[in-house]
């Protein structure tokens, strides 16, 4: 494996187009923590963390300026100092894979629209990526977005640089909103419901005063027998006190509410965040409309599925070996998609991590990733059947 | 009238009646608007210093026609301005004398509401305030909320990634859009998105809000709907400076409050405001300080004391807490009617929208008021505190030779001392015409060129609202020029566009 270290733009700038010049293709990598997504491929690793470290950070002003290799812990430890936090809830892909927390960098989450539970009400990555600088497949530096919370001047390409798997361009420097970090939070447990009253309850504390910042559900199979949901309440105490008497009241036909401990409402948590009780080889991610998280999970029991359910519904970490094809007809079926997360390698080989989109969508994505990469510099063979879509 | 808009093309132009007649193929009836007083309508959207008649005015009722409208006019090489209810304050509805205007009004109905997965799908004519009121019997609300909502519609906010008062705690259009379907120049309809949440793929639904009707027509936009708040309850604070008051408002945040709403007004606004709607401001202020919170009603009792007890602490001189609902709208009439109540002090106001990082508040304030002695014009000052977003309101007579220009003069230098302090040009009304011819200010001539790269990927012909947004046009193929080496592209294997 060919690694090329750049510490400054120029020496980046000079890699991107060495590697055109070349006919070698160089997958941006920060620590690495989700390399295992996607096909096996053998390229030339652009590893990013000689951008690391704050740029600016003004707390009152909600916003961070770090270099794109800057480690995600790092950052978690920088913001909380100063009773903040980023609101997405990124997370460390490590522990998916077997590996400790540690290696994930800011750029990497963002690059792959990471976001933990509260997700549902607060924002994905791109919801929070304000403004960056990058370096496109073309060798070339520019910025877009800003350094402030509200811009709309321009293209609003940092949502495209969420989530674009280092296929468009080398980001260097990231500028993210930051959000007062809660006083108090409380977690809501509610145990041994099946996944249809689990869903019920957690749409309707999503849809109550209660304002629940996450809702997830761990079915019995696959937390020792005893299925728990969690309801989280954020915030200052005296709110949090009026929200966690008020939710018990409004929830009493369908269940019964206690506040879980500290310790036991981390653990849980960290369970739904890393879906570690799913520990088996093939690992999916399903994004769909909370209405037909029935529908889903009726399809995917009879293939053997096991699953954590987050987002309220409207995320399904779902262990699987049945056929992929199976998968995804159920995932579109309900009006999602299934990504494959963790999966063996001749399985990656031939099954693309993401989800296929309709021809159309696939033809304008790659128009798209031709505007920031013409010579395809950064299509490493990780996504097969989407490099040829047009 | 400083801007240009492109030279309108003669080849055009001279078919029109043939444009008009493939138009109404198309959309039959009262569809296609094509008499010159009939037009006047359509001349100007929010930024009335700009008009122009369109060519024609097509207004459709089906996606299918839409589709049809833009094949014909792609394969036509005729230009298209979309509008939707043009309420833009930045020109993005401003029609080009060579264009067809494509009206999205005939898309006014509410498709779906689904309150499991807490969404409403809608028409992109529904207006902003209509999705409220469809889901309000509910207990929801559609948050982002411009102040021209009673107006502004749902497929304008997308394009122009519409903000609000709410911004601060509840995002902007594009934190609050989960779907769009999509017909692109060329005809082609794509659905972006849907009802989940982050879909596979690029995230095209991202760079499609707030692209200012540059990359495609809207033609179905599904949002996310969030329960209404228990309760809503307002401070009015009154400080001696502008000072004093950011000083307030830097605290409450770095307290780890967010206000659903904050908003600030300097004395020529307050006075504006007293005076038009008497609400009971005070006048012996240097700033007046609007402070919401919003949730149960435990946190906002809570926190309306934190926030007077901050007040307090940053030599608050005027201190009201909104005992009842009455209060509450008391206190945001005068902040609601600033534009108005500014607009009797002048026969013309120019608003405008830039956003600085908070801290330098007081000394752009100060540098905007020796601005205004230099251009001789005054200027009233209205802020949405939390988030740094500035209007200053710019008085003018446009029936004085000049003075339009010079507030435009002023204007452009206000946008620049934004830019100049680490903030923007547009933080919420958009770039449009308006601000178009400033955009270098802010960015590299790379960073526009990787812009337009995008906007080549939807529409490689540049027909879909040219002239605005961008201050140099270049042709698609220029921007994909490559570098070629030993005669040869780089991996022959790939699709180019």
């Amino acid at each position: 494996m060919t690694i090329v270290r750049p510490m400054r733009v120029d020496e980046l700038r000079d890699a991107v187009m060495q590697a055109a010049r070349d006919d070698r293709r160089l997958e941006i990598r920060g620590g690495g923590s989700k390399a295992a997504i996607g096909a096996p491929r053998d390229p030339v690793i652009l590893d990013m963390r000689g951008f690391a470290g704050v740029v600016d950070y003004d707390p009152a002003e909600l916003v961070l300026t770090v270099g794109a290799g800057t480690p995600l812990s790092e950052i978690e430890a920088l913001v909380a100092g100063e009773g903040q936090m980023m609101a997405f809830e990124p997370f460390d892909h490590g522990p998916i894979f077997g590996q400790s927390v540690g290696a994930a960098t800011i750029g990497g989450v963002v690059a792959a629209a990471v976001a933990g539970s509260r997700r549902v009400t607060a924002g994905s990555a791109r919801d929070h990526l304000l403004g960056f600088r990058a370096v496109s497949g073309r060798g070339e530096e520019f910025v877009a977005g800003a350094k402030v919370v509200k811009n709309v001047t321009g293209y609003d390409l940092p949502k495209l640089m969420a989530g674009s798997w280092g296929r468009l361009a080398a980001m260097t420097e990231l500028t993210l909103k930051v959000l007062p970090r809660p006083r108090v939070v409380a977690t809501m447990l509610a145990e041994n419901l099946d996944d249809r009253m689990a869903q019920a309850v957690m749409t309707r504390a999503l849809a109550s005063h209660a304002e629940v910042s996450a809702a997830a559900h761990l079915p019995a199979a696959v937390n020792g027998g005893r299925a728990a949901t969690l309801l989280r309440v954020a915030g200052f105490a005296p709110s949090v006190e009026a929200r966690c008497t008020l939710l018990p009241e409004l929830l009493r036909a369908q269940c019964a509410l206690r506040r879980s401990n500290e310790d036991e409402a981390d653990a849980l948590w960290a369970a739904v965040r890393y879906a570690s009780p799913l520990d088996g080889p093939t690992l999916w991610r399903v994004h769909l409309p909370p209405s037909t998280l029935g529908m889903l999970l009726e399809a995917v029991a009879p293939l053997g599925g096991r699953w954590v359910i987050d987002w309220g519904g409207g995320l399904v970490w779902l262990e699987c070996g049945g056929p992929a094809e199976q998968i995804r007809a159920a995932a579109a079926a309900c009006g999602g998609q299934a990504m494959l997360v963790r999966a063996p390698a001749e399985s990656r080989a031939s099954i693309a991590a993401q989800h296929p989109r309709p021809a159309g969508v696939m033809a304008l994505e790659c128009r798209v990733r031709r505007a920031f990469d013409p010579a395809g510099v950064f299509e490493t063979g990780r996504y097969p059947g989407e490099t040829d879509a047009d | 009238m400083s801007i240009k808009m492109p030279k309108p093309d003669d080849a055009v132009l001279s078919r029109r009646q043939e444009i008009i007649a493939a138009l109404r193929a198309i959309v039959p009836g009262e569809g296609v608007i094509s008499e010159p007083h009939e037009l006047r309508p359509y001349e100007s959207d929010g930024l009335t210093a700009y008009r122009q008649p369109p060519m024609v005015v097509v207004l459709p009722e089906t996606v299918e026609q839409v589709a049809a409208v833009l094949r014909w006019c792609h394969l036509q090489g005729v230009k298209v301005v979309p509008r939707g209810s043009g309420t833009s304050l930045s020109g993005g509805a401003l029609p080009l004398a060579d264009a067809v205007l494509l009206g999205l009004a005939k898309f006014n109905r509410v498709l779906d509401v689904d309150y499991v997965d807490r969404v409403a799908v809608v028409q992109p004519g529904v207006t902003n305030l209509a999705i409220t009121r469809a889901v309000e019997d509910a207990g929801f609300y559609y948050a982002p909320d411009p102040s021209s909502q009673i107006a502004c519609s749902i497929g304008g906010n997308v394009a122009e990634n519409s903000g609000g008062v709410h911004c601060l705690k509840y995002g902007l259009t594009t934190n609050n859009v989960l779907g769009v379907e999509l017909v692109l120049m060329d005809g082609e309809i794509v659905r972006l998105g849907g009802r989940q949440l982050d879909p596979a793929g690029l995230d095209l639904l991202g760079v499609v809000v707030g692209s200012e009707g540059l990359l495609g027509v809207v033609t179905e936009v599904t949002v996310r709907i969030l329960p209404k708040p228990e309760t809503a309850r307002a401070v009015l604070l009154g400080f001696p400076d502008p000072e004093a008051a950011g000083c307030c408002v830097a605290q409450v945040i770095a307290e780890g409050i967010i206000p659903a709403g904050m908003e600030m007004m300097d004395r020529p606004a307050i006075h504006a405001a007293e005076a038009f709607v008497q609400v009971g401001y005070p006048l012996d202020v240097g700033a007046l300080l609007i402070v919401e919170v919003d949730g149960p009603a435990a946190e906002c009792d809570h926190l309306i004391e934190e926030i007077a007890r901050i007040a307090r602490e940053n030599g608050v001189t005027t201190l009201r807490i909104s005992t009842d609902e009455e209060q509450r709208l008391a206190f945001w009439a005068g902040r609601k009617a600033a534009f108005p109540a500014v607009g009797r002090l002048a026969p013309d106001y120019y608003c405008m929208d830039g956003t600085i990082p908070r801290r330098r508040l007081p000394e752009v304030l100060r540098r905007m008021e020796e601005l205004s002695q230099r251009h001789g014009l005054a200027v009233a000052n209205v802020f949405h505190a939390g988030d740094g977003n500035l209007h200053p309101l710019i008085l003018y007579d446009a029936n004085q030779p000049g003075e339009l220009d010079r507030a435009e003069a002023f204007g452009n230098d206000i946008l620049r001392l934004c830019v100049e302090v680490g903030g923007v040009l547009t933080g919420e009304h958009g770039v449009g015409v308006e601000k178009r011819d400033l955009m270098p200010v802010m960015f590299s001539e790379i960073d526009l060129k990787q812009q337009q790269r995008v906007k080549c990927a939807f529409d490689p012909d540049s027909l879909l609202n040219p002239g605005k947004v961008f201050p140099t046009l270049h042709r698609c193929a220029e921007l994909g020029r490559m570098h070629v080496h030993h005669g040869q592209l780089p991996f022959p294997d790939l699709p180019r566009f």
